[in-house]
């Protein structure tokens, strides 16, 4: 039995403009215990993947295949089903901070009725928890501050609040959405600690989604990387540095610029992102892809391993061709 | 990132700017297809313009005049002043026995003016005062805001019926009068968006590259203030003719024997009971379908050029 | 809090001052006075006339007069038409009457719209949406002229159900089309404003937020998403609350209520300036006083104001 479990997940929208493919047969797994990043740029579908295993498209989105989570299938739960997982076994935080917390309500409130909700405790105990939760994350005088509103917080702190917050029904699961894609640099590298301490201290499992590869490299167990609604590469995070398989993946990581690097020019990927309105045909990445062959743009490379060690890719080009 | 080399960055960012650039459609040309698209707001723009063809065209097939009396009908419009093709009253007659499809021409060029004319007072005098007060800034700009807060909370209708007792009733006086009554809101509005578009990361970046104030106002500022400006002042129009109506109703709007929809509708519903409905009916069908017209094509308007929507 | 009140009002009393000394100004200025009438009053006559009501005095004299009266008082003065009753007790006979109907409409007009707003936008495009959106574009268009013969057409002269005008101590068959006429079109503004505030609030990542936290739909109804999306509501309040008072002038005229509307329109044929003045100044009194409990039921909303 795995403990979570994502089979050809696609996710589809009905727009005024037609219908947009943001997802596309998606599969991937994940062990209890474990950080898997998913990977990949703006518009590549990795947010819509998560929001689709929890129920949380927008009204005109259309998920299908399967997730299991702990042999339960959840893909579209009623929302009264829904409900008894999130929280209590997967929770959520966002990208922004600031728009992701009710700016009308105090935090106190904004907990509490996680708590209440969920474990059906009072309002006074439900507030030493969430006290005591905000201690954990690290909020100096947490009992003071839990009375105020999020914009009295800076970003750093409204982060944190927003992990806490997910953390009080100490669910199995934690997604966590680019959480530091909003914050500086410094506050950055305190989230992403204290993210994988909450992992060494509750055994949480976390998804971990983020644009950055620089944020996956010291962070996570596991790697995915996504491209057009797409999976390319799946890994371990160290063969994915060590031994990036596919075309986009190592276009990715030359283009973290290093200090170390004199060169004149950012490295970038040539080309635009792929248009979601069309139906994929072949690899998304094929017109970017300077290792592009007449077949990448007729046939959609599958999803196999290479090499051993659970290193899967979707490449039609032999590996010792990429090198 | 941390590039030591100040030169090193200079060269990326031309590099960057000359990188291949993705073809946009321009933000003008995309509002206009979301526009067309948009059934309601394209037939209510065809059955506008017909309405105002109509008021100009209308005059050449009238036989009676707005001012003429037709002394058969007077005394029994129930019976002889009913719209009919025959008597060339095609609206019928109103109780005078004068012809109603020559007043309803009448009214619909003075209301559609009244309209028109009081929208552009207010947006001119809106968006100066707004824009100067936006641009400014600082404590020119609470003043002018406060003078603003205190114009809001007067009662404006009673002190233009007070101004139309007083000096008399002219169409002059009702211009400005409605003109005056409706700047604020617009004032308020583009000032709030002047006040945002200054701070806006793109006009930074664009003062940050170099370019010029005149292409900044006029690539950046009047583009994204002229889609609030078009769109308020297209649901301004409504609004003036309302308030129009509503002093003509009084009977303080324009003077005998000129009328608009108001004055009409004041006349029609006063003989409701004498059998006489089309009286009334006529120049408020004239009313309710011109100001549903104006209000589909506000609302297309700024769904059209309202990029939050997108 | 208390600094916001104090701020508030400071703003308040020179607004009123303002407004008292241009409609003063305004009346003073009128070609020909009150008492000039077709049949010219012999000189003495007019004099004694004049006399009497101060109008000899120079004019600012007669406006801190006025202002003294206002202040230390509530009294505005003598009507100059009704030479034996004072402009207080023409306003303590119609403006109960104004307020009586004027309520009613405020309430009808706020708890109707909210609720036909706030279905669409949860019920959106959905027949319900089509239906609310339909019924607000139309209702807009309805301006109370426009509604008050709509309704005696057909709640008088077709269905005979109701009196086509008349008070009677404000019966509720004498308040029902009132209400409706001076209602409609505030109703239909305050649909439309809830229905895009809401929708607006309904797709805000803070909703999100409340999904994925698995709080039940009605929870993250009324938490989260009615408090926010009343804001743009509570700032329309202030214009409607003018808009329903300037109505109340044609409802009087049309329905023979009897209100505060009458006896300005009155007034305003017969240049009875002291009456207008006063109405003016009382609906101006009023809406400052009404603008100022927007406000701070505003800022008491939204935690993000600065006192």
């Amino acid at each position: 039995m795995s403990f979570l479990e994502v089979k050809n997940l696609n996710v589809e929208f009905n727009t005024a403009d037609g219908i947009v493919r943001a997802v596309n047969n998606v599969s991937f797994s994940l062990e209890e215990g474990e950080i898997l990043a998913i990977v990949g740029e703006s518009g590549s579908g990795k947010s819509q993947t998560v929001f689709a295993m929890m129920g949380l498209l927008d009204q005109n989105g259309r998920a299908t295949g399967s997730v299991k989570f702990e042999d339960q299938e959840i893909l579209n739960l009623s929302i009264s089903e829904l409900n008894l997982i999130r929280s209590e076994k997967i929770a959520m935080i966002f990208q922004d901070p600031m728009t992701s917390l009710n700016p009308y309500m105090k935090v106190s409130e904004q907990m509490t009725e996680v708590l209440i909700h969920h474990k059906g405790l009072s309002k006074t105990d439900a507030i030493q928890q969430s006290i005591s939760m905000l201690d954990a994350v690290q909020i100096p005088e947490a009992r003071n501050l839990i009375r105020m509103y999020p914009h009295e917080f800076s970003g750093g702190m409204r982060q944190r609040v927003m992990i806490a917050m997910s953390l009080l029904c100490n669910p199995k699961l934690l997604i966590a959405d680019e959480p530091t894609t909003a914050l500086d640099v410094t506050v950055q590298a305190q989230i992403m600690h204290l993210l994988s301490d909450i992992q060494k201290e509750f055994g949480t499992s976390i998804i971990l989604i983020t644009h950055d590869l620089g944020v996956v490299a010291g962070n996570s167990d596991d790697t995915l990387v996504m491209y057009g609604g797409q999976v390319m590469e799946i890994a371990t995070t160290e063969l994915i540095y060590a031994r990036p398989s596919h075309p986009y993946t190592q276009g990715l990581i030359s283009a973290v610029p290093r200090l170390d690097d004199n060169a004149d020019k950012l490295k970038t990927i040539q080309g635009n992102p792929p248009d979601a309105m069309l139906d994929p045909v072949g690899c998304p990445f094929s017109p970017r892809c300077k290792f592009s062959q007449d077949i990448c743009s007729t046939q959609t490379p599958e999803l196999l391993e290479t090499g051993g060690n659970n290193h899967f890719r979707a490449c039609h080009v032999a590996f010792e061709e990429l090198l | 990132m941390i590039v030591a080399n100040k030169n090193k960055i200079v060269k990326l960012a031309e590099n960057l700017a000359t990188e291949e650039q993705t073809s946009g459609r321009s933000l003008w040309a995309d509002a206009r297809t979301r526009f067309i698209r948009n059934k309601a707001a394209i037939t209510s723009l065809v059955i506008l313009v017909l309405i105002v063809l109509f008021s100009f065209v209308g005059p050449y097939f009238a036989v009676w005049t707005y001012e003429q009396i037709d002394w058969n009908t007077m005394g029994s419009a129930a019976t002889l002043g009913m719209p009919s093709i025959e008597t060339g009253h095609y609206f019928g007659t109103d109780d005078l026995g004068r012809d109603l499809y020559s007043r309803v021409i009448q009214g619909t060029q003075i209301s559609l003016m009244v309209g028109i004319v009081g929208a552009t007072i207010a947006v001119v005098v809106g968006t100066l005062y707004g824009a100067t007060s936006g641009y400014i800034g600082g404590r020119t700009d609470q003043i002018m805001m406060r003078i603003v807060d205190i114009l809001m909370a007067i009662p404006f209708m009673f002190v233009l019926i007070l101004l139309l007792v007083v000096f008399g009733r002219s169409i002059i006086m009702l211009f400005v009068g409605i003109g005056l009554l409706s700047w604020l809101d617009m004032s308020r509005i583009v000032r709030g968006q002047t006040l945002n578009l200054k701070n806006k990361e793109f006009i930074e970046a664009a003062q940050a590259t170099g370019v010029s104030d005149y292409k900044i106002i006029m690539r950046h500022i009047v583009p994204n203030l002229l889609g609030i400006v078009a769109v308020y002042a297209t649901l301004l129009v409504p609004g003036i003719i309302i308030a129009e109506s509503f002093i003509s109703f009084l009977g303080l709007g324009v003077q005998e024997p000129k009328t608009s929809w108001g004055a009409l509708i004041s006349e029609g519903a006063g003989t409701i009971n004498y059998d006489t409905e089309w009286q009334l009916l006529v120049p408020l069908s004239f009313f309710i379908v011109t100001l549903f017209c104006i209000y589909f094509i506000g609302d297309g308007l700024r769904d059209a050029l309202d990029p939050k929507e997108r | 809090m208390l600094n916001y009140i104090i701020k508030r009002i400071g703003i308040a009393i020179p607004t009123l001052l303002i407004l008292i000394a241009v409609t003063f100004y305004l009346m003073h200025a009128a070609p020909g006075g009150p008492f000039t009438s077709e049949k010219p009053l012999p000189p003495q006559v007019l004099a004694n006339i004049e006399a009497k009501y101060g109008l000899d005095q120079p004019i600012w004299r007669q406006m801190t007069t006025y202002l003294w009266g206002i202040l230390t008082e509530f009294d505005f003065g003598p009507s100059y038409k009704y030479h034996s009753r004072t402009v207080n007790e023409i306003i303590g006979q119609g403006f109960p009457i104004t307020l009586k109907y004027g309520f009613w409409s405020f309430v009808v007009a706020i708890s109707v719209g909210i609720s036909l707003g706030a279905i669409a936008a949860i019920r959106k495009n959905t027949w319900v949406d089509y239906f609310a959106v339909g019924v607000s574009i139309g209702a807009q268009v309805l301006p109370n002229f426009v509604m008050a013969p709509l309704l005696i057409i057909v709640f008088t002269l077709w269905l005979g159900w109701l009196p086509g005008g008349g008070w009677h101590g404000g019966d509720w068959e004498y308040l029902v089309m009132p209400v409706i006429a001076l209602s409609t079109s505030y109703m239909a503004s305050i649909a439309r404003i809830t229905r895009s505030s809401m929708l607006e609030v309904l797709n805000a990542n803070y909703i999100r937020t409340a999904r994925a936290k698995g709080l039940p739909t009605k929870t993250i109804f009324f938490r989260h998403v009615f408090k926010p999306s009343l804001l743009p509501v509570i700032s329309y309040l202030g214009p409607a609350f003018v808009g329903l008072i300037t109505g109340s002038v044609l409802i009087d005229i049309f329905f023979s209520t009897g209100g505060m509307g009458y006896f300005f329109v009155n007034a305003a044929f017969n240049r009875d300036y002291a009456v207008m003045m006063g109405i003016t100044i009382l609906v101006g009194a009023l809406t400052i006083l009404f603008s100022l409990i927007v406000d701070l039921l505003y800022a008491w909303i939204d935690p993000k104001i600065r006192y």
